[in-house]
């Protein structure tokens, strides 16, 4: 290949510098700092490493959903010309078993297939035409099972077992909650209203598809560059299923092209890591296609929801019972966690001072149920927010005069019997949408609606926990270098997805001294070179790595501030500043340059390193330790309100999202504009949720496997979103912040509901709410 | 062995020859060939927009094209837009505006949009979304995106109305 130069399609006038330097301060719209090498082509993700003498490596999915292996047949396989090597599970030296709570998935299938994407063989070949011709050669044999297909069948006596092994049949997680009086204060109420709402599975459909790179290195060392969002618990979980040291492996996470849970845990990881060790010091790339992320990744837990709320005549509520069915499929992946947030948060944002919640999270042979943004929250907060708006509907009262009486304000208790201690913002939230003008206009909105559309409006209020709970310790690590050259390093352990907590990161660190952005790098999560720092999940990464790198960063700065005070003799630190590439003697003007005092520090007085581990609650909620262990309760919380002025087809049953307002408590902002990303990037992915996304499965079998079938929002689907937040300072946030990442994808499936329901008075208590759907629920006149 | 062909086109304004199987899929071409990993692949089917690159200047799927329909073309990618340390006014304008999150689908969208401007130097917002609709982003609900392709076409705009 030549070298690189203009063309003619680049008009000449047309480009500009690259990056130029920009001040970093706390609440400045920063241009994120990772869009450069983004918008360029040049970031390296983990689909983009290759290398010299590389082998693929694919995976021989199961393709049924129940059946005991009895042997794996490669012999055809194997004799085709550039097949490295076909492995199974005979060949995997440690546990083989991986997961993030309950190791329960194997690398490769030993006993049974529990679901249509389990991996039976693992593949290596010289070119990836090859690959493919081979995973279809191989061939197993198999005794079917009956397949466990329904989560609450699932639960009754005599079903078919997931895990023989399991204690508790079927059961992964139950979860039984009685707050205050429980089940007595039923009777203490004026009105019970009841349904039950059905969720349906959702896909992550992030555009990089799980992959990743690994090969042994000239140290001996298992290194693997993958797409993940946990790299240190890769680390772990690689080392035990193939039975090697933990020292042993290495992780790279670069920039992941997208995540929102479907890489919180391992994916390719082990397959790549049992690849690497078999091909002879050669680099080994894995890369799913759409069709194998779709079958074999991660989903949002399909739910059925029993709610049974219970208020007095004025509108206080009073009572909520609740029973809860997640389909986990057949692997813990984090469903246990999953069901435990969704009981915390089954009650919203709410003062209910009794109730009955109950949950169980259930194994059967379909998809896996994994983490995805919003985390059980979603689905509980899309029931619970249809029930408010009912009761509004039944007491004729407004319904965001129902929610602003019942919202819970700092020192209330809420639903889980948690008290609020920290910054509570859902009033602050509902008093600015109730002086907003699309709230206030709705009515003449809604009755300009043209000739055969009907017009409604919806409201939500949103609550979600950030961080991992009581017992599991929510930690990060920062690290922080000033370089020989006297430049700064921030070492994340943290990834960045897209959510842009990196850009963050810098931003935080050049706004403590005082750098502009040209004099500060971030070195991405690498296990070997960053330090341990959980997760990028749980609207946590900001929040507890931002508190760990003000630490490290202030450490840093007074330790530089002290020996430029003594080179430029002054007489204590205070009188000396960091200012951009250097520090100044405030009172004789004079500076030396952070080379220079980089120079006067030996290496290890260069780096500064800061431990943050996040507060918790310790509220005596509930005496099942397991719940405990599964993050019940959490102590802080963002919250939200969301509006959807929505039109509706008659002749089609077609909805419209016209108008979206989005009002958000999640602290202090410190980048306007990767706020506004998340919460216009969750809503639109929640839109999809509310009108068409459905991962749709028949025995165990996906019958929408890819872009074509399942259908994400694209840029016409999508409405202008108005994104607001109330910015109330949070005292235990890195500069007041509380996380945004999750929040708003609970909005919207909530909030159209109540808007149709608002323009055709139909409920339905199935989503999506598709056109078919809604076209069958109008009322028979309309359509007439 | 598979019969490998002779193939000559520009790219990125430089004449290159490839000898590959003509049934070769040109983003594996560009991708693992040539090493411009600029071009990503995220459906392989034509759903998603992410390895559009530009042929003789108008917007195309490599996962859809075959090496010998490179035959002879002037071939764009996210990589030759621009000379090296530097930003194409559209790169500029989703770096400043917000419109990149977690960059996968970047480089695409920044093409496509691309070709919507030649094509459309005034779009209105709605002829900005019906441009970029065939290009899947999962992170950002567009938002961003549309303001970055409207202050990359009003900067123009302000340009020659000076």
């Amino acid at each position: 290949m030549k070298e690189q130069s203009p063309n003619a399609d680049a008009i000449s006038s047309d480009h500009s510098d690259c990056a130029l330097p920009t001040t970093l301060s706390i609440g400045a719209r920063v241009p994120r700092a990772d869009a450069y090498d983004k918008v360029t082509g040049k970031t390296k993700f983990a689909a983009d490493y290759y290398g010299e003498n590389l082998i693929w490596a694919g995976v021989k999915r199961a393709g049924i959903a129940h059946a005991r292996l009895n042997s794996v047949d490669a012999s055809r396989a194997v004799k085709l010309p550039g097949v490295v090597g076909v492995l199974t599970h005979k060949d995997v030296g440690g546990t083989n078993r991986q997961g993030v709570v309950r190791r329960d998935q194997p690398v490769l299938v030993d006993d049974k297939v529990r679901h249509c994407g389990d991996a039976v063989a693992l593949v290596l070949a010289e070119t990836k035409e090859v690959l493919d011709k081979a995973i279809a050669l191989v061939t197993f044999d198999i005794d079917l099972l009956p397949p466990v297909l329904n989560a609450e069948n699932a639960l009754k006596e005599g079903s078919p077992l997931v895990h023989e092994e399991n204690p508790t049949g079927n059961v992964l997680l139950k979860g039984e909650l009685t707050i205050g009086q429980g089940q007595v204060a039923e009777e203490q109420c004026d009105l019970i209203l009841e349904a039950s709402f059905k969720t349906q599975r959702q896909e992550h459909a992030y555009l990089e598809t799980e992959t990743g790179w690994a090969r042994i290195d000239s140290d001996g060392k298992l290194k693997i560059v993958c797409s993940t969002q946990t790299p240190f618990r890769d680390r772990m979980e690689v080392a035990e299923a193939l039975g090697i040291d933990l020292e042993r492996v290495r992780i790279v996470a670069p920039y992941a092209g997208g995540a929102f849970g479907g890489k919180d845990g391992v994916t390719v990881q082990t397959l790549l890591g049992l690849a690497a060790l078999n091909s002879e010091g050669r680099p080994v790339k894995m890369w799913w296609d759409r069709e194998e992320s779709f079958l074999a990744g991660t989903k949002r837990h399909p739910a059925h929801m029993y709610y049974r709320l219970g208020a007095k005549e004025n509108g206080e509520l009073h009572f909520l019972d609740v029973r809860l069915y997640l389909d986990t499929g057949p692997y813990d992946h984090l469903g246990g966690v999953v069901l435990t947030l969704a009981l915390e948060h089954a009650g919203g944002p709410y003062r209910i001072p009794h109730a009955v919640l109950r949950g169980w999270c259930v194994y059967t042979n379909n998809p896996i149920g994994g983490a995805f943004r919003g985390f059980g929250v979603t689905q509980v907060t899309a029931a619970m927010e249809q029930m408010v708006d009912q009761l509004a509907d039944r007491l004729s009262m407004d319904p965001l005069e129902l929610r602003h009486k019942n919202a819970v304000r700092r020192g209330d208790k809420n639903c889980a019997g948690k008290t609020l201690v920290g910054s509570t913002g859902l009033v602050d939230c509902l008093e600015a949408l109730s002086k907003h003008k699309l709230w206030k206009q709705r009515e003449s909105w809604k009755a300009s609606a043209g000739q055969f559309k009907r017009r409604g409006a919806g409201i939500a209020s949103l609550m979600q926990a950030s961080g991992y709970g009581p017992v599991v310790p929510d930690y990060a690590n920062a690290k922080v270098e000033l370089t020989r050259e006297g430049n700064f390093r921030v070492y994340c352990g943290v990834v960045d997805m897209g959510q842009g907590n990196a850009a963050t990161n810098l931003q935080i660190a050049g706004a403590i001294l005082g750098q502009e952005s040209d004099r500060i790098e971030l070195v991405q999560p690498d296990t070997d070179l960053t330090l341990p720092s959980g997760s990028a999940s749980a609207s946590r990464c900001t929040f507890t790595f931002g508190n760990a790198l003000i630490g490290a960063t202030e450490t840093l700065k007074d330790r530089i501030l002290q020996r430029a005070a003594d080179l430029l003799m002054a007489p204590y630190k205070d009188q000396v500043v960091l200012v951009p590439a250097g520090v100044r003697n405030l009172k004789t003007g004079q500076e030396i340059s952070l080379s220079q005092i980089a120079g006067f520090l030996n290496e290890s007085e260069r780096v500064a390193i800061h431990h943050f581990r996040a507060p918790v609650a310790t509220d005596d909620i509930t005496s099942d330790q397991d719940l405990r262990l599964h993050g019940l309760p959490h102590t802080l919380f963002s919250y939200g309100v969301h509006l959807a002025l929505v039109e509706v087809d008659e002749l089609t049953g077609a909805v419209a999202v016209e108008k979206y307002v989005s009002i958000t408590d999640c602290g202090k902002v410190i980048n306007p504009q990767i706020y506004r990303q998340q919460i216009h990037g969750g809503i639109a992915q929640g839109l999809g949720y509310a009108l068409y996304e459905d991962l749709e499965v028949d025995s165990g079998v996906i019958r929408t496997p890819n872009y074509a079938t399942y259908l994400i929002p694209t840029a016409v689907d999508t409405p202008e979103i108005e994104s607001i937040a109330v910015d109330l300072y949070e005292p235990t946030g890195p500069f007041g912040l509380k996380g945004v990442g999750e929040i708003a994808i609970n909005g919207p499936l909530p909030a159209i509901a109540n808007a149709l329901a608002d323009a055709c008075t139909i409920r339905l208590g199935q989503s999506p709410f598709t056109a078919e759907k809604i076209h069958g629920a109008l009322p028979k006149q309309r359509q007439e | 062995m598979r019969i490998k062909l002779r193939i000559t086109f520009i790219l990125n304004g430089l004449e290159t020859d490839v000898d590959v199987a003509p049934d070769r899929r040109v983003v594996d071409v560009l991708r693992e060939d040539i090493g411009l990993t600029g071009t990503k692949e995220s459906c392989g089917a034509g759903d998603c927009g992410a390895c559009t690159i530009l042929v003789d200047g108008e917007s195309r799927l490599a996962c859809l094209m075959l090496a010998a329909q490179l035959q002879g073309r002037r071939i764009t990618t996210i990589e030759g837009l621009t000379p090296e340390k530097s930003l194409h006014r559209l790169q500029r304008a989703f770096v400043e505006n917000g419109g990149v999150q977690c960059g996968f689908c970047t480089p695409g969208m920044v093409l496509a949009a691309v070709d919507l401007l030649q094509k459309n130097p005034n779009p209105t917002r709605r002829q900005i979304r019906e441009g970029l609709a065939g290009n899947l982003c999962r992170c950002t609900g567009y938002q961003h995106i549309v303001d970055s392709v409207e202050s990359a076409a009003e900067e123009v705009r302000n340009k020659e109305s000076l």
